[in-house]
């Protein structure tokens, strides 16, 4: 196990969670480099919903830390609002945009700038603003919707928004959980070139199920079990590791 | 940006503030009695009350519709504004009371001779109207803050508004605190030296009550169109997502709470001298889920809606108080019930849906003349031409 270094923009050591005496998390150490594009795969209850709570604050772990950026602060000690203000973006499992909203507010609300409650009663979108929306537009392929009520949109598009919405707040650290779920074939492989054109300027982390997607992006995956990591490497390695198939097979070396 | 209001709606509203608050009170006290336009002291009252009611709707949607918080103690804080204004009128009776002592009857009655500390400044009118501002807003604020930081939403929340607002009204029921106790306040006479129990002070009250709903409908409506505005609306759609965008969802609960409730505290200031009463009644949670009812009926989510709503409940209401007054209750439910199962979006959505009915059905009966030119069979002429 490689101690944290300055280039790393995620380090987590010896992190335990426990649910009501279930182990979600159990002794996790996961590093990740700067721009780098990470996919973690894993048997139903392996802990990879938990994880992402645990750095974007929605939990707080029992022990160890998880360590964001060069400055290595930790992300245990904040709130969800203090992480998202370090850098960190996280897209939920289900699409989690503002339905009332149009597609372009949902870009404005998400987007660096004023976040307090005095500030935003009188801030107005400004120019750069605006071409910066409709930039994010043209990645995502919403332009046309941009006046659209986000609720009214395609399973797709609203998983595309909140990719977008992640982009808009120019997140250094991704974390995009199953953005495959629930997509057509097309809209699959749609949703693995623009993570494949992000990586690089931003680090991300895809939680996925999906096999043909994660070979369509993974670089390094990570399998997940029973809260710890149970092996890292590219997708062949993986696939073919004794270990992984019997976690998702069931098979037992026993028999 | 968009526009905080259209050019049409601009219009509409203007003619209607001009009709309400310059016309109506002409009316009342310019066009003789005997005439058919005249409007009696007692329509200028009601609808003087009306207003107030309809800022508190406005308050209660605020919360309810646009941020996605049910506060079942809105009249809470319309009381406690209507408290504060209740001891300067109580102030400015002066010895014209029933036992004409310099302090209010109902302290004579309990056995003072002198009045209490904390009553001395309220024969200020300024200050009487800062601690109407202050006690709701301070209130709201400690309540809120330990709310949200708790993170206690959706039904507890509800819950928890519900129990400070029975508790208050309990506490207000005590003889002991010097408020009154069960008979509240009344008996009021004067105000900034004018005569309470005129009409032409009433017609006054009336006209500001009119002016204070435009004010707060313009200001909430421009409220809805910042920032501030679509990240409330946001945290009311997904407060998940808006805390993983940034947001301290907390402070911006806490901010619209406490705004609500000054507003519902000034309400209650203009309502308690056109009433001629105050007492711990007022503060029922009855009260507030009556609040409830009309931002419902008349449609959430919209500033309109609590307007309507509160005018028309309560127009019904005196009405049915009059010819039913063993089933208002049961008409109050009724009314609820309807409009959760039928009308989720009020009256304000049925007039929508009716406009957009008769706009399709004005296409459809355009449409067939189009559509018959298109899709006529082939007669045997035609056939006999492509032959």
């Amino acid at each position: 196990m490689s101690a944290m270094r300055a280039d790393h923009i995620l380090a987590a050591e010896g992190v335990n969670k426990t649910f009501d005496g279930f182990k979600a998390i159990s002794d996790l150490n996961f590093y990740m480099d700067e721009g780098e594009l990470r996919t973690v795969i894993g048997p139903n209850g392996a802990g990879k919903t938990t994880f992402l709570d645990l750095i974007t604050g929605r939990t707080k772990p029992d022990t160890g830390t998880i360590r964001f950026g060069a400055e290595g602060l930790d992300v245990t000690r904040k709130n969800e609002y203090e992480i998202y203000r370090l850098g960190i973006g996280r897209k939920f499992q289900t699409p989690t945009v503002y339905t009332d909203h149009t597609v372009f507010e949902n870009l404005l609300l998400s987007l660096e700038g004023s976040r307090g409650v005095f500030a935003t009663l009188f801030s107005r979108v400004t120019p750069a603003q605006r071409d910066r929306i409709r930039e994010i537009l043209q990645i995502i392929g919403l332009s046309a919707k941009e006046d659209v009520k986000a609720g009214s949109l395609a399973h797709g598009q609203k998983q595309w928004l909140e990719i977008g919405m992640l982009l808009a707040q120019n997140a250094r650290l991704l974390l995009v959980d199953e953005p495959a779920a629930g997509m057509t074939d097309e809209e699959t492989a749609k949703t693995g070139e623009l993570l494949l054109s992000l990586a690089g300027q931003h680090s991300i982390i895809v939680i996925e199920h999906d096999m043909v997607f994660v070979r369509q992006i993974a670089t390094k995956v990570t399998v997940l079990h029973q809260g710890h990591v149970l092996c890292e490497g590219t997708v062949d390695q993986v696939q073919s590791d004794e270990r992984v198939i019997e976690v998702y097979l069931g098979r037992s070396k026993k028999h | 940006m968009q526009k905080t209001i259209s050019k049409r709606d601009a219009i509409a509203i203007f003619i209607i503030a001009v009709l309400a608050i310059v016309v109506v009170p002409c009316l009342n006290a310019y066009v003789p009695e005997s005439s058919a336009f005249h409007i009696s002291n007692f329509s200028i009252n009601l609808w003087g009350r009306y207003f107030c009611y309809a800022v508190v709707a406005i308050s209660v949607d605020l919360l309810w519709g646009y941020t996605g918080l049910l506060s079942l103690g809105q009249c809470l804080y319309f009381s406690l504004g209507g408290y504060m204004m209740g001891m300067y009128l109580m102030r400015m009776i002066g010895s014209l009371g029933q036992y004409h002592m310099p302090i209010p009857d109902f302290l004579v009655f309990l056995g003072w001779t002198r009045l209490p500390v904390f009553w001395k400044p309220f024969s200020s009118f300024p200050f009487a109207l800062m601690m109407a501002v202050l006690l709701p807003g301070v209130l709201a604020f400690v309540f809120g803050f330990l709310a949200f930081r708790s993170r206690i939403r959706g039904v507890y929340f509800s819950i928890l508004t519900q129990a400070l607002t029975y508790a208050a009204t309990l506490l207000f029921f005590r003889n002991n605190i010097l408020m009154g106790g069960n008979n509240g306040f009344t008996d009021f006479k004067y105000m900034l030296g004018y005569d309470t129990r005129l009409p032409s002070t009433q017609r006054g009250l009336y006209v500001i009550s009119g002016i204070f709903l435009v004010v707060v409908y313009l200001g909430c409506k421009w409220l809805t169109t910042t920032k501030l505005g679509k990240v409330q609306r946001a945290i009311r759609d997904s407060e998940n997502r808006v805390l993983f965008s940034g947001y301290a969802a907390a402070n911006f609960k806490l901010f619209i709470f406490v705004l609500a409730s000054v507003i519902a505290g000034l309400a209650g200031v203009l309502y308690v001298p056109q009433v001629g009463i105050i007492n711990p009644g007022e503060m029922s949670t009855q009260n507030s889920l009556e609040a409830i009812v009309w931002v419902a009926v008349g449609g959430r989510g919209t500033l309109v809606g609590p307007i309507v709503g509160a005018i028309f409940v309560n127009a019904f209401k005196s009405w049915a108080t009059e010819a039913y007054p063993d089933y208002w209750p049961i008409l109050l439910g009724g009314m609820f019930l309807l409009v959760v199962l039928f009308l989720p979006r009020g009256l304000v959505g049925l007039t929508e849906h009716c406009v957009a009915l008769v706009k399709r059905a004005r296409r459809k009966t355009a449409a067939p003349i189009e559509a018959g030119t298109k899709d006529t069979p082939p007669t045997a002429a035609n056939q006999i031409a492509i032959k």
